[in-house]
């Protein structure tokens, strides 16, 4: 099978300004996204997702390594590339609140040089599936966030890219338009031949119901790459708990204790709420005793079951968000 | 090679907006034609409290109708990849199959008809109000200059929109630093032979000037004496400017690009 995207060695920087040193956004990275894959790309603020997406989009050059997009460098034959490839960012303004939907559409795809008949076709088609079809002729300037965002998914799907990236989609959307969002992006990798999606989310349970493969990624290098489920195996041979707690001083110090090897933390009210990946179960011990000396008094306590969010604490150290 | 039905295409849509723009905010039409009336009748009492012969209102009426196109070119074509950036159409344009060039001359059709619109009542209303007569020597040359002014100062405005891509906030005061000096030095209310052989010259460089000087010739005839330079003259130049700028602005947006796709400035929002 080939791969729709291979980088080797892929490296980015950015000059800092006078009192900042470089910024290495993404740091010798090695990754292959196989064609008619829907891969995952999951790490915190600043990880380098966006970064990679833009190089893959042929909008940025990388500093060194070799990057090829459907067979193609993405240095020196993004011409070939780009007539096959569409990207939608989370949160973006593109195209001119004077048109109605229909038409910033239909704009759109005149870049790609498609046919009006057939672009308006698919337009109506794609409307229709992300029930935007009752906005299809509202100016885009009264339209809400949400239907933005959907018509802007809409836009990336209208020229049939054989690759599409989709960066955070779903970014603040509710959950109704979330689902109809990924229930799409599913269907269009799995209905079709040799189609390829690349995500980038911030939201574990995305990753984890929509991928064939994810890569956890942060500070610009890939920590794990491989399917949700064997991801989730790594973990298995750790203890995951969650821990109820009052509240106390220093929630810093748990991440101190050896044998714990990430946890995140969330306070509700008086309540303190504690995910840990420990080495162990034995760890546990410690963990009390430390939270008793900051002042706590742990309510509850459950053993569970590892999911993604806890291979990325494993990994990461800290949790997202 | 070139994909010319894309790229026809890609102009197409590009132009779109602006010329279905024109139709849906009937409020800037006033506005739009309104203020360069009220500037042409400053002009024009002035003229006649001088006792100026009536030709020179008629050259105050084409130079306000004329106007409109500096402004556009200034403001929808210079500053406009900054805008285009800000709100993250510029990376999907770049992003696309299209020539960059076809992004450009969308934008310049679409404005050139969206303020044809605006110059061509300007043009009207004031010849009736002041009741100016026109005498058109030669039809055939002055729609000649009159495009050929649209093509190079359009080319300008492509390859100013060029070099402005990576720049910031910084258009703006740069566009508002070109509008005034521009309407002094190129005799938009007054033939800019009044300036003086040099001052002329440089400000040719504005195809406007140029046009302006032909296009009076031609519409009022028998007033070749108040030509800076014989229209055949100026229009061989006018050619020279719409070639040179729009190769201009292919140069510069190529290397612009691929500056940008390098230090990482082109999709950058906020700078
Ligand atoms: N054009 C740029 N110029 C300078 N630095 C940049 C540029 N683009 C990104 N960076 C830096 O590179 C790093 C990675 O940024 P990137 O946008 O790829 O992160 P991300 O994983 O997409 O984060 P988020 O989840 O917040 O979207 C950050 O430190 C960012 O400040
Ligand atoms: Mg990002």
């Amino acid at each position: 099978m080939n791969n729709a995207v291979e980088c080797r060695s892929l490296t980015r920087s950015f000059k800092g300004n006078a009192k900042q040193q470089a910024i290495i956004a993404l740091d010798n990275i090695d990754l292959d996204v196989r064609e008619g894959e829907l891969f995952g790309l999951l790490g915190p603020n600043g990880a380098g997702k966006t970064t990679l997406i833009k190089i893959l989009a042929t909008l940025l050059l990388p500093s060194s390594g070799k990057v090829t997009v459907l067979g193609y460098d993405v240095e020196r034959e993004a011409h070939k590339i780009r007539p096959r490839i569409n990207m939608v960012s989370g949160g973006e303004f593109s195209g001119y609140g004077l048109l109605t939907v229909r038409e910033n559409l239909w704009m759109f795809s005149q870049f790609y040089g498609i046919p009006t008949r057939i672009a308006k076709q698919r337009i109506d088609e794609l409307l229709h599936d992300f029930e935007l079809a009752d906005k299809a002729d509202a100016k885009v300037r009264t339209i809400s966030t949400g239907q933005r965002q959907r018509m802007n998914v809409v836009r990336g799907f209208v020229t049939d890219p054989d690759l599409i990236f989709l960066d955070e989609p779903t970014l603040g959307l509710d959950v109704n338009s979330s689902r109809t969002i990924r229930d799409y992006i599913r269907r269009w990798v799995r209905e079709q031949n040799g189609k390829t999606a690349l995500i980038t989310t911030h939201y574990m349970m995305e990753a984890e119901e929509l991928c064939d493969r994810v890569a956890i990624i942060d500070r610009g290098r890939i920590l794990a790459c491989d399917s949700p489920c064997n991801l989730k195996k790594q973990v298995q041979r750790d203890a995951v708990f969650t821990l109820e707690t009052t509240q106390f001083a220093d929630l810093d110090s748990i991440g101190h204790i050896s044998g714990v090897k990430g946890y995140t933390g969330e306070t509700n009210g008086e309540r303190q709420k504690i995910r840990i990946v420990a080495e162990e179960e034995s760890v546990l011990a410690e963990v009390i005793q430390v939270i008793a000396g900051k002042g706590g008094k742990v309510i509850s306590l459950t053993k569970v079951e590892s999911t993604l969010e806890d291979v990325f604490l494993q990994l990461v150290g800290r949790g997202l968000i | 090679m070139i994909d010319w039905r894309l790229n026809l295409r890609a102009v197409i849509g590009r132009a779109y907006p602006r010329v279905i723009g024109s139709f849906r905010e009937p409020s800037w039409l006033f506005f739009d034609i309104f203020l360069p009336l009220l500037g042409i009748a400053a002009f024009a009492f002035y003229y006649q409290a001088l006792g100026a012969p009536s030709v020179f209102i008629g050259f105050v009426i084409l130079g306000g109708a004329m106007t409109a196109y500096w402004l556009n070119v200034l403001w929808s074509m210079a500053a406009q990849f900054y805008w285009e950036k800000e709100v993250g159409n510029l990376q999907l344009y770049l992003m696309a199959p299209m020539s960059r060039m076809s992004v450009l001359a969308g934008m310049a059709l679409g404005g050139i008809f969206f303020t044809s619109v605006r110059a061509l009542s300007t043009l009207a209303l004031g010849l009736l109000i002041f009741g100016i007569e026109i005498e058109i020597t030669s039809p055939i040359s002055l729609l000649v200059v009159f495009f050929l002014t649209l093509f190079a100062l359009y080319g300008m405005g492509m390859m100013f929109s060029s070099l402005y891509l990576l720049y910031g906030r910084g258009v703006w005061h740069l566009s508002s630093v070109f509008q005034e000096p521009i309407y002094f030095v190129s005799g938009f209310y007054f033939p800019v032979k009044a300036l003086g052989f040099w001052v002329s010259l440089l400000a040719s460089i504005v195809p406007i000037t140029l046009g302006l000087d032909a296009m009076r010739q031609l519409i009022f005839a028998g007033q070749e004496t108040m030509g800076f330079l014989p229209v055949s003259v100026e229009i061989v130049v006018l050619i020279l400017l719409a070639v040179v700028f729009i190769y201009g602005a292919r140069v510069a947006l190529n290397f612009m690009e691929n500056l940008g796709k390098r230090e990482g400035r082109l999709t950058l929002r906020w700078q």
